[in-house]
């Protein structure tokens, strides 16, 4: 009943979105904001100094109203099918050493603001962790279990509920120290044209966010909504799989999932956002 | 069956040949790597011949070939859906540019316009790093669809 009211609303707002954006193209970021389950989600901050930015803008504010609106309420929100099924998840036993996520971590709410700070320096590993690294390593080094595909069914479910417990929370993420090598490489692909088509990410997320590209309302690029679920995934995606989609289309070899490269760019791109809220699990077109 | 196979043939012969002429009457197409700008334009016909308008209105339109609606808006195909709005309109471009100029805008936009644009260069083999495999050594219209697209943009004019 609850997942057949959410395909529906999903499945006609998918027809609303390209209706709505044919009619009227606008510059810029509307002038919504975002309040759910009345909790109050900066989706603009003044950027902080440095920035490439005078203001920063979540993805949200670049969608139609229709697409929106899915994300003001979890019970429309369709990326709640996945955190549903996590939290049965949480509770499952699996591998050698019999346990379940809950068996350590007894509230999925003591991950309140780990979202916020990711990806974040590993001392043990020597190199940054996303989220995915994190959940894995619980997996193998501690259940005795097989790590998650970085794209599978449990790992974003997973990611989406951990996230969630930051959703409100600043994104705010360590550029120094250890960090600073990461970020660099990170600005760098950032700033490298690619792809036969020749675009780096900021041609069209800096330069010319805000204005349409064909059907589609160009935003800054930010990834404090991941993992997002996309109408036209009929699914939850990874930040990584979203960077492979920017590339696939500027006809350039994307990097792998889970590689140095693409947790460089995800740091980076993190700290563009440095200051909006984490709105995990959120809605886009 | 036989008479079928026959016929089958011809066709193809009669239609690789006709490329073939055409090949002759257009004369040499110019590589990527040797089109020439003179003041930032170029001047030469890349096929040797004048473009087609309608399959460049074609070109232009599609998604996997000029896809110019990506971002530019233009009246003409008022037909098609959803017109970017990331580079200026291209009503009345052929007003304001040359034929050469114009060319030199499609075959490489980074010498024609400026060097940071994010318009492509849809003449040229040195694009960006990592081009996925199967565009790797390919331009992204050939000489003939450039001179095609060049014929219909010179046919936007303002009244
Ligand atoms: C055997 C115990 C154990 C199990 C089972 C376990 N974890 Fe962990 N987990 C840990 C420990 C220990 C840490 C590190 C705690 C710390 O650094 O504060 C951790 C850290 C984490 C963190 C980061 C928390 C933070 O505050 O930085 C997340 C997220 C997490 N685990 C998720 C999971 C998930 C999801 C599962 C099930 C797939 C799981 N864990 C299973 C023991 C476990
Ligand atoms: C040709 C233009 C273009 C380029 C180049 C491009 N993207 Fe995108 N990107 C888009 C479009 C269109 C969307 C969907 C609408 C939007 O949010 O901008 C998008 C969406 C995104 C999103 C999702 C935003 C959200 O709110 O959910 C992220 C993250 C992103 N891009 C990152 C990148 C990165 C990193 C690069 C460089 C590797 C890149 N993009 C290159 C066009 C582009
Ligand atoms: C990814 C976006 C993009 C695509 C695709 C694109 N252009 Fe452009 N184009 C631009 C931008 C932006 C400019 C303005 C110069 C600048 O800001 O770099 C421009 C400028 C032009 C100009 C000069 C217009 C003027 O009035 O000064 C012409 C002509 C032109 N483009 C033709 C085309 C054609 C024809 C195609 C398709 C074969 C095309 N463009 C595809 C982005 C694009």
């Amino acid at each position: 009943m609850k997942i057949g009211l959410k395909t529906i609303s999903a499945l006609a707002c998918t027809l609303c979105v390209s209706v709505a954006v044919g009619g009227s193209a606008y510059a810029g970021p509307d002038d919504s904001s975002l309040i759910i389950e009345g909790q109050n989600i900066a989706t603009d901050v003044k950027a902080p100094e440095g920035s490439a930015f005078d203001q920063l803008y979540s993805g949200w504010r670049f969608r139609a109203t229709e697409t929106q609106s899915l994300q003001e309420d979890d019970f429309e929100n369709p990326a709640f099918v996945a955190v549903d099924q996590a939290i049965e998840e949480f509770h499952n036993v699996d591998g050698s050493a019999g346990k379940s996520c809950a068996d350590c971590h007894s509230d999925v709410s003591d991950f309140k603001d780990v979202r916020a700070s990711l990806p974040r320096w590993n001392a043990k590993t020597n190199k940054p962790e996303t989220l995915e690294n994190i959940i894995n390593e619980c997996r193998t080094e501690r259940m005795g279990a097989k790590a998650w595909k970085w794209e599978s069914t449990q790992m974003l479910g997973m990611t989406a509920l951990v996230g969630l417990q930051s959703r409100g929370s600043a994104v705010n993420v360590q550029t120094d120290g250890p960090m600073a090598e990461w970020f660099e490489r990170g600005k760098k692909l950032y700033y490298t044209r690619v792809g036969q088509l020749d675009m780096s990410c900021a041609h069209c997320h800096e330069n010319n966010f805000g204005t349409m590209i064909r059907a589609d309302h160009l935003s800054q690029g930010q990834v404090n909504g991941f993992p997002v679920y996309r109408l036209k995934w009929q699914g939850l995606g990874s930040i990584h799989r979203r960077f492979k989609g920017c590339m696939d289309n500027i006809r350039a070899k994307p990097y792998k999932r889970g590689s140095d490269e693409f947790i460089a760019l995800e740091l980076y791109v993190a700290s563009r956002g440095a200051g909006l809220s984490v709105e995990t699990p959120s809605v886009r077109n | 069956m036989k008479s079928g196979k026959y016929l089958a043939a011809a066709l193809l012969l009669a239609s690789i040949s006709s490329v073939g002429l055409s090949g002759v009457a257009y004369g040499e197409t110019t590589a990527p790597d040797a089109v020439k700008f003179v003041d930032d334009e170029v001047s030469k016909s890349l096929t040797g011949a004048a473009g087609n308008v309608e399959s460049g209105r074609k070109v232009f339109a599609n998604r996997k070939q000029g896809n110019c609606l990506a971002c530019h808006a233009n009246k003409d195909l008022a037909s098609q859906p959803f017109h970017g709005e990331v580079g200026p309109p291209l009503d009345g471009v052929a007003d304001r540019y040359e034929a050469a100029a114009l060319r030199a805008i499609l075959v490489n936009s980074k010498i024609a316009l400026n060097e940071d644009t994010i318009m492509p260069s849809f003449y040229r083999l040195k694009n960006g790093v990592r081009t996925a495999d199967k565009f790797v050594g390919k331009t992204v219209l050939s000489a003939e669809q450039v001179e095609d697209v060049l014929a219909y943009l010179q046919t936007l004019k303002d009244e």
